[in-house]
């Protein structure tokens, strides 16, 4: 065992530079991803998906496929109608009478080889009767338009947690109501209404959704797969197949990038359909980047419109939200989604007032799914957006604006819940962000001649955030903490690490609560259902927070055992006993020690008695206090806790283009307590880079027959190396969250929240621009420009 | 589907193999010589995670034809790691943080392995020159720029 050295500071580990754990593997290329494993006899699948956004299937004729020597098995939705979901079950595994988006699977070919697999797609016959499509939700929220679920009355979901619409096309229906609106808005001296809109986007993890699957003798499934929930997986599965829980096992080895994509199930089921077809060989399907663009699930769109009314002095007293979300073809997942951005629908503000409609139509588009800040940064853009507007209207600086309306302790959220002191700070969050720009000091004369002479105008702007975790109410961890022969711990969690550093930091909890090297806590870097502790799912930057409470407990479960067998080694009793750097001994007698290793398998006296036996500790979490909201007024406690943030920057726009550089961009999270300190920043800047490709490039484009136009990467551009602000400031608040590790709460998909309303606020500032959507493209700022210089002429000709 | 004989070096190893006319380098890597430290992104040239050095230049796998590296000397992932030793640009990526999922990376250290060679003192602008051709989703490049950095000769 490697020594350890007590640090004089508070924490031994807790806010320390650990370095992660899994960076050999993972910079030697020898971290095993999906797709790198190759089992004995194994096929391989290629998809046939519908060229039609909708549209009856009449017949498919798959003969000529199932002929091709070394095709081993075909399916079609006559073998994958069963429906498969978490949320809201609508969607079978393959189309069956009728494809809803363009790029929904339609059958699916194993064979020995890619190549005879994709030879064999290209042989079936189907034939489509196109069908009237629903390319955009204004329409589809309508009610006289076209019902894309006429059955959705009979669907399985979450009952009194969503609320769907039969006869119509909303999949989902959350409200809130507080207090009186025609009072509220009666009491307002400045009433303002504007709608925002965003299409959809795509999540792009760099590996795609890799999924192989053993449907074995006796229906023992073995399934290996790029998920981000092995546990829901095997939930969702038993559920559609009627399998055991049991005979199911998802092994989650690396996994290369998530970002909510890879949340709930995805080709698990297909796969399986496909290896059951083939015997039971086991089956593998790598999806093309084009299939991981139209086919698997992206970010939902939406249109938000919000009313708000204002007192002279600035103080907002009524809000009404209607925010109409693109579920697009299936909302399974997407219900949550509505439900989550209904919670957060005001952002972190004080208002008494308060009427939200979020509603999860049907269109048909590529079908959303759970997207880092799952609902938060689309209805972000729109609030923060409406708070600078409203405060330009009122004559105010956005800061002050936004800092007299924030929440503090002793308001309410718009669900009810009360903010205390350790809630968080929002406000110190947006200054902090301001400060580290100098987003309140205004430019000088000279500078705004020099932009002028330049033609490259600058802006600066700021916004806050928050977000909350969004899961049901049961949503719940466990890890155990097992001592091996030598002393050291290894940790088994069933949250997935792919790349936020959660192994990391569990390891940091482990090796504080147990007061041992960190050197001796290992933690297991796979997931296998049958071997390791149940876990919800790995989302919601729910991971430092509940996971890591688990470790916690599994911790304080193995100390008592420690105790228990030190003392009786030590001839003392269990309080009598201490343990520090993997040693236990008697408080008053620090000087007689006993290693971990000599009680790890049970302690052995000189005459070869033992008592004892291996040590485990195990511990669990769950979302403590939450409850399902009101049905009519949303009221009820719907967050774990809140995590805030703020985001300030500094844009350049070149006139002459429409192009804009982030100059500066500052990005603060209240994260409770600081973890890791590395990994938050890397977090962080990762996440608001994510944010500004979403501000300036990234979005879902559909021709009139709702089919996608932007499937690969040179069509949908994610930021490159060029694209990253000139200079990126992060820094952490730390409210201590009461129930949080070590007082941390989550901050993993924060900071993409928020950073498409900061740069838009900025682009007004700096050129008068107000842009209501989505994206900040070169081509869209430059054709405004060009239309508000017209507006300019044609203002200055009718004067004169 | 018709198979010719190729003849090769990867990571300083002959390799004589058959492969089919279509098979693309990154295939043969990872399928055929089973180094599977390459990834592939997009199987279209546009995300570099299958980056590899050939002749002593960068560029995707997924866009070479394995037949077109007849007699030619490839670099992979698996170069790096010599004699049980991190190469020091695997140490400057641990160090900085500069992976998150790590699906990205073994192609990012190969384009910085290739411009340290043609460029032994990149500034930040010859950095997101040379790497622009490689994504990465999560870290936001600021960490991988750190690193790559701190390998340059004139680093402190």
């Amino acid at each position: 065992m490697s020594e350890y050295h007590a640090d004089s500071q508070e924490f031994r580990y807790i806010g320390k530079p650990v370095k992660r754990n899994d960076g050999p593997e993972k910079v030697t290329g020898t971290a095993v991803y999906a797709g790198d494993i190759v089992l004995s006899g194994m096929l391989h699948a290629r998809l046939l998906t519908s060229p039609y956004a909708h549209a009856r299937i009449l017949s498919i004729d798959t003969l000529a496929a199932e002929a091709l020597p070394g095709v081993r098995a075909v399916i079609t939705g006559e073998h994958g109608s069963v429906k498969v979901g978490i949320y809201m079950q609508d969607k079978s595994v393959i189309a069956t009478d009728t494809v809803r988006y363009q790029g929904e699977i339609v059958a699916a070919v194993a064979a020995d080889t890619v190549e005879i697999a994709r030879e064999a797609v290209s042989l079936i016959k189907v034939e489509y009767e196109p069908l009237e499509v629903l390319n955009d939700v204004r329409e589809a929220v309508k009610p006289d338009a076209l019902l894309l679920h006429p059955h959705l009355g009979t669907y399985a979901h979450s009952v009194g947690v969503f609320f769907p619409e039969p006869g119509s096309n909303i999949a989902n229906h959350t409200r809130i109501r507080r207090g009186n609106m025609e009072e509220g808005f009666k009491q307002a001296d400045l009433i303002l209404e504007n709608t925002f809109e965003q299409n959809q986007v795509l999540h792009v993890p760099l590996e795609t959704h890799v999924t192989l699957v053993q449907w074995g003798v006796d229906d023992q499934i073995k399934i290996w797969s790029s998920g981000q929930s092995p546990f829901s997986v095997r939930d969702l599965f038993s559920i559609a197949f009627e399998i055991p829980r049991a005979n199911i096992e998802v092994n989650i080895p690396f996994v290369g990038g998530g970002f909510g994509g890879k949340a709930g199930i995805h080709l698990e089921p297909l796969v399986a359909l496909l290896s059951k077809a083939a015997g039971g060989r086991p089956v593998k399907l790598t999806p093309t980047r084009e299939e991981e663009c139209q086919t698997l699930p992206c970010r939902q769109g939406q249109v938000a419109r919000i009313k708000t009314g204002c007192t002279k002095d600035g103080r907002i007293v009524a809000e009404q939200v209607e925010i109409l979300w693109d579920a697009g073809a299936y909302a399974d997942y997407g219900v949550n989604i509505g439900r989550a951005s209904a919670t957060s629908a005001c952002g972190p503000y004080h208002i008494p007032n308060i009427c939200v409609d979020a509603k999860t139509v049907y269109t048909n588009h590529l079908y959303g799914t759970a997207y880092r800040g799952f609902g938060h940064p689309e209805v972000f853009f729109a609030v923060e957006r409406q708070r600078d507007l409203m405060a330009k209207e009122l004559g105010m600086d956005p800061t002050e604006f936004r800092l007299k309306n924030l929440l503090y302790p002793g308001d309410e959220t718009i669900t009810g819940e009360l903010i205390t002191e350790n809630t968080g700070s929002p406000d110190t969050c947006l200054k902090r962000a301001i400060e580290l720009v100098g987003a309140d000091v205004a430019y000088t004369e000279a500078e705004k001649a020099q932009m002028a002479a330049s033609g490259k105008l600058r802006g600066k702007a700021a916004a806050v955030l928050q977000k909350a975790p969004a899961m049901p109410t049961w949503s719940a961890s466990s890890a155990l903490v097992q001592m091996n022969e030598d002393g050291s711990v290894r940790i088994s969690v069933s949250g997935v690490d792919y790349g936020q550093g959660t192994y990391t930091i569990l390891r940091q909890i482990a090796a504080e609560r147990l007061k041992m090297p960190i050197e001796d806590v290992y933690i297991n870097k796979s997931v296998i259902t049958p071997l390791s502790p149940y876990d919800w799912q790995t989302v919601a930057s729910r991971m430092t927070s509940i996971c890591g409470m688990a470790v916690m407990e599994a911790c304080d479960d193995l100390i008592k055992q420690i105790r228990e067998i030190g003392g009786v080694a030590l001839r003392a009793s269990h309080h009598e006993v201490e343990f520090d750097n993997g040693e236990v001994y008697v408080r008053q007698n620090p000087h007689y020690r006993i290693a971990f290793g000599k009680i790890a398998m049970g302690y052995v006296y000189e005459n070869g008695n033992a008592i004892g036996g291996p040590l485990i500790g195990r511990g669990k979490a769950i979302a403590q206090g939450l409850s399902n909201l009101d049905e009519h007024t949303g009221q009820g406690k719907a967050a774990l806790d809140w995590t805030y943030g703020a985001h300030a920057v500094e844009i350049e726009v070149e006139l002459a283009t429409g192009d804009i550089e982030v100059l500066q961009m500052a990005t603060v999270i209240d994260a409770g307590r600081v973890m890791n300190e590395q990994l938050l920043h890397g977090q962080i800047v990762g996440g608001a880079l994510q944010g500004l490709g979403c501000t300036f490039s990234e979005v879902l484009l559909h021709d009139d027959q709702g089919r996608l136009l932007t499937r690969n990467f040179t069509d949908y551009k994610i930021p490159t190396f060029k694209d990253m602000p000139r200079t990126v400031y992060t820094d952490v608040v730390e409210t201590p969250q009461l129930d949080g590790p070590y007082g941390a709460r989550g901050a993993g998909e924060h900071p993409l929240i928020s950073v498409t309303a900061t740069v838009a606020n900025a682009l007004a500032n700096a050129t008068g621009v107000e842009f209501h959507d989505l994206p900040l493209s070169a081509w869209r700022v430059w054709t405004k420009l060009q239309e508000q210089k017209q507006q300019e002429q044609q203002q200055q000709e009718s004067q004169e | 589907m018709t198979t010719l004989p190729l003849h090769l070096t990867v990571n300083g190893e002959v390799y004589d193999a058959f492969v089919s006319e279509n098979a693309t380098l990154l295939t043969l890597l990872r399928d055929v010589l089973g180094l599977t430290g390459t990834k592939e992104g997009c199987g279209a040239g546009e995300c570099g995670a299958c980056t590899v050095i050939m002749n002593g230049l960068p560029l995707n796998s997924c866009m070479v034809l394995a037949l077109e590296c007849e007699g030619a000397e490839i670099r992979t992932i698996e170069s790096e790691y010599q004699n049980g030793q991190l190469s020091n640009l695997q140490q400057a990526f641990i160090e900085h943080n500069a992976f998150q999922c790590g699906f990205c990376t073994p192609g990012m250290i190969m384009s910085a392995r290739a411009l340290l060679e043609a460029n032994p003192n990149p500034s930040r602008d010859d950095i997101k020159e040379a790497m622009e051709g490689n994504l990465c989703r999560c870290t936001g490049y600021d960490s991988i720029i750190a690193a790559i950095e701190s390998v340059g000769v004139s680093a402190p």
